[in-house]
């Protein structure tokens, strides 16, 4: 069996988290599994962080709410303090080294620090440091196909917006070069 | 079978809707049922029916009374306060027998409260959702596609009994996105309606329309009458769902969001050899009382799980009568209980037994 993922994403409105962790869960429904996608709402969208939970499982899902997280896309600094010590020992945290300049001291976690908002703008992905996050974390976890993956991608961007499938697929690619 | 996509509850529900004939909505915006009336706001100019955002919940609870009278499907849907300026036209929609599909998404109480997910408003959809003696039927979803099964439920069961049928959500449901599979056009039955008050040209006697009988002994008549739908309602439409209650020693009860949580914890409980069942409640009203009798033949003690200080818990000691210990846990205002909680409850219980 497939181990489960519970994700967390966050950062600030406008960064894309919701939009990475509808990539991901379209990726898992293209395999077949079993997912759920469960945003914040409210004030705290506009201006302050916004989060989202994703799973994905072979079982169905109980609670869509990842309280405990064994992987975290962090990107700003609330998010980092707010969410870092909710990750389950053994679990993974891609930090936007860019926009937080704080590191954990955890080391029951792998910890990784890609600066992703500088990535994306030297190459001309302005925008994608989301993408470029979730390709790092997909290097590291393989939650899915790679397959699986793009047919996520391809799902997500609108129609009104298909020439941005090419710039997503970069970023993703991008993403998972890095160290 | 048609394709899964990605939807949230919401949007589920709306697209549901219209699939189901539902043409005309009434509303006005309240989180967290935003989406749920935006989308009808996109989808109703092109399919040619009514999107109507009214200056209040009052105006369009009493649109949807003016169109469910004219024989149509008709729906509003709001969040808890939202309902509560709502109740007075849901209680003439009751008293002139008209179906009709209410969504209350709900949130946090009371007052103006929240806009987290809660389960506070049972009493108010189960026992008082306005004056006068009436129920709705009320079903509850727990999950994305249940929001648009349920959708068809309603209005069919509304039509059968001549009565308003609640979607009982809340936010939880309402944002979160599953993969749902939504129905192929054309599936839709509609009850013939030859009470409804529309143009016939003088062919027959008119029909009226109304909930005014100022003669009490009428009244009582057809209250009375009304009643006796009631009981077949309650006789023949009790739902839920058993989740490993067979041979449970303790039954949890949940509905909606808690009884995903619920689930969870039962199956935590039973990897530790705790023998837990769930009975998730689908319609609340008819509650399930056959479900819970039949489990307290067996079982030592029940929990009720809820996102409020304790509702439905009234209902199971109802439905138990004394013969089995009835726990409750729950959290309120916006708070989601974690399945770690209500392990933690159950474990309480069995030291107690």
């Amino acid at each position: 069996m497939r181990t489960d993922l519970n994700l967390v994403l966050a950062g600030f409105g406008g960064q894309g988290l919701l939009f990475a962790g509808k990539v991901t869960a379209y990726a898992g429904l293209v395999e077949g599994r079993e997912i759920s996608w469960l945003p914040s709402y409210g004030p705290e969208m506009r201006g302050g962080t916004a989060n989202c939970s994703v799973c994905v499982s072979d079982e169905p899902i109980g609670s869509p709410l990842v309280l405990t997280p064994n992987a975290l896309i962090a990107m700003n600094l609330p998010s980092f303090d707010k969410f870092i010590d909710t990750v389950v020992p053994g679990g993974v945290a891609l930090i936007d080294s860019t926009m937080v300049s704080a590191k954990t001291n955890r080391t029951d976690i792998t910890a990784i620090y890609v600066p992703a908002t500088k990535l994306a703008d030297d190459n001309g992905l302005s925008g994608l440091a989301n993408i470029i996050l979730l390709g790092r974390l997909y290097k590291e976890l393989g939650f899915c196909s790679e397959e699986a993956l793009d047919k996520g991608l391809a799902k997500c961007v609108p129609a009104s917006k298909a020439a941005m499938l090419d710039a997503n697929r970069k970023a993703l690619k991008l993403g998972m070069e890095q160290p | 079978m048609a394709e899964k996509v990605l939807m949230k509850g919401n949007e589920a529900l709306a697209e549901a809707a219209i699939c189901a004939g539902c043409h005309h909505f009434f509303g006005y915006p309240i989180t967290p049922q935003t989406e749920l009336a935006a989308y009808m706001a996109k989808k109703m100019p092109k399919i040619g029916g009514t999107y109507l955002q009214a200056e209040s919940e009052l105006a369009s609870i009493n649109m949807v009374l003016g169109a469910a009278a004219a024989g149509v499907r008709a729906m509003t849907s709001t969040s808890s306060p939202g309902l509560s300026l709502m109740t007075e036209g849901i209680s003439y929609i009751a008293g002139c027998d008209l179906p009709a599909l209410i969504v209350n998404v709900q949130r946090g109480g009371p007052g103006l409260g929240g806009i987290q997910p809660s389960q506070a408003d049972y009493y108010q959809a189960t026992k008082a959702t306005g004056h006068g003696d009436f129920q709705l039927i009320v079903l509850a979803p727990s999950t994305v596609q249940e929001m648009v099964d349920m959708v068809f439920l309603a209005f069919e069961l509304g039509e059968k009994y001549r009565m308003p049928a609640m979607l009982f959500s809340d936010g939880l449901l309402g944002q979160m996105m599953e993969p749902v599979v939504l129905p192929e056009p054309g599936q839709v039955k509609i009850a013939d309606k030859p009470w409804a008050v529309t143009g016939h040209g003088g062919k027959r006697f008119h029909n009226i329309i109304n909930s005014l009988y100022l003669e009490p002994d009428l009244l009582e008549k057809t209250v009375r009458e009304r009643y006796e739908r009631y009981a077949a309602v309650e006789r023949d439409e009790q739902r839920c769902e058993e989740f490993m209650v067979d041979d449970a020693d303790i039954v949890l009860v949940a509905y909606g969001a808690s009884s995903r949580i619920c689930r969870s914890a039962v199956v935590s409980a039973r990897a530790e050899g705790i023998k837990v069942g769930l009975i998730r409640p689908i319609t609340v009203w008819p509650f399930p009382n056959d479900a819970i009798k039949k489990a307290a033949t067996h079982a030592k003690a029940f929990l009720s799980v809820e996102m409020s200080m304790g509702q439905m818990i009234d209902d199971i000691r109802l439905a138990l009568n004394g013969s089995v210990p009835a726990y409750f846990y729950g959290r309120t205002g916006g708070m989601i209980p974690s399945p770690a909680e209500v392990l933690g409850e159950i474990k309480k219980i069995k030291e107690g037994m």
